[in-house]
């Protein structure tokens, strides 16, 4: 079994104040820095990075973002869910071809899904695009063809 | 002050991306199976993200000259849309529809110590060197033809 099933609760609630503090952190990091909230920009440049001041704040970001769960666990008295419902082989492969697609495409859901569509950037909006379709077509093939066709990959 | 700020900042994002599913490669997954355990969570999670960043950056851009701690701002300016940007798009969203995770989710659950998490990172992360050694790769390549 490569690929399975867990089903998940519907929480337009707790989606929907999630989505307010993403946004609120995109747009807080302009206030103080200048910068879009890509975590795919923030990470390629904490490894490669132009300076050690240039360093430092993404550094200090990626901590505050590790530590967004311990944050939760205070407010929810219990970790975010983390189900993984396929292989580990699959999540390396998956990880890898991630990693491969964002740095060619330049960015990410944050990074073109985010702060990309609310700057109407026309880039971002075709990135979004792009990879909204990719998925869904990835996820239904995985599912609906593959499964089927091998009795449950 | 300043980094401390951009930490606090850090945490509002991964304090959303728990909240929100994001970090929940079953919840992701699941909004996209529009055909089969549809969980349509996630429209939430972007629609508030976006209005909020939407109004939040007009509003930061109208007050403002320059950010707080830096002497501009520094928004990405390009406007070519090219086989790389739509190709990379698309390859991400294959691996995103394999493992669940996109690297703003996984970043963040990096901090539940879940060992599926830091794998799929490892491997994201060995993918972008991959990626920018065949960028340099392909870069040097033009640059000699060129001459």
């Amino acid at each position: 079994m490569i690929s399975g099933v867990i089903p998940t609760e519907f929480t337009p609630i707790a989606s929907l104040l999630g989505g307010v503090l993403i946004g609120t952190a995109a747009v807080l990091l302009m206030l103080l820095r200048g910068r879009v909230f890509g975590a795919t920009g923030i990470l390629a440049g904490f490894m490669s990075p132009q300076g050690s001041s240039d360093w430092a704040w993404r550094a200090a970001l990626l901590a505050g973002m590790v530590t967004g769960p311990l944050a939760y666990m205070i407010f929810a008295g219990h970790m975010p869910a983390v189900q993984v419902p396929i292989s580990k082989g699959m999540l390396i492969v998956g990880g890898f071809i991630v990693g491969l697609g964002v740095t060619y495409g330049s960015g990410c859901t944050s990074g073109h899904g985010v702060c990309g569509m609310a700057r109407l950037s026309p880039r971002s909006i075709v990135a979004t695009l792009s990879f909204m379709l990719s998925t869904g077509v990835t996820v239904y093939i995985i599912r609906h063809v593959l499964a089927p066709a091998t009795g449950g990959i | 002050m300043s980094l401390f700020l951009t930490y606090v900042i850090g945490v509002i994002f991964g304090l959303g991306i728990s909240m929100s599913g994001m970090a929940n490669p079953s919840k992701v997954l699941n909004f996209f199976d529009v055909a089969g355990a549809w969980d349509p969570s996630l429209i939430f999670v972007m629609g508030g993200a976006v209005t909020v960043s939407f109004f939040g950056y007009r509003w930061v851009f109208r007050k403002f000259r320059s950010p707080a701690v830096e002497p501009q701002f520094m928004v990405p300016t390009s406007r070519v849309i090219d086989a790389k940007l739509v190709g990379g798009s698309v390859v991400f969203g294959v691996g995103w529809g394999i493992a669940g995770f996109c690297p703003g989710g996984a970043l963040p659950a990096l901090g539940t110590f879940d060992g599926d998490v830091w794998l799929f990172s490892i491997a994201m992360v060995a993918g972008i060197f991959a990626a920018k050694f065949l960028m340099k790769l392909t870069a040097t390549r033009a640059a000699r033809h060129a001459s």
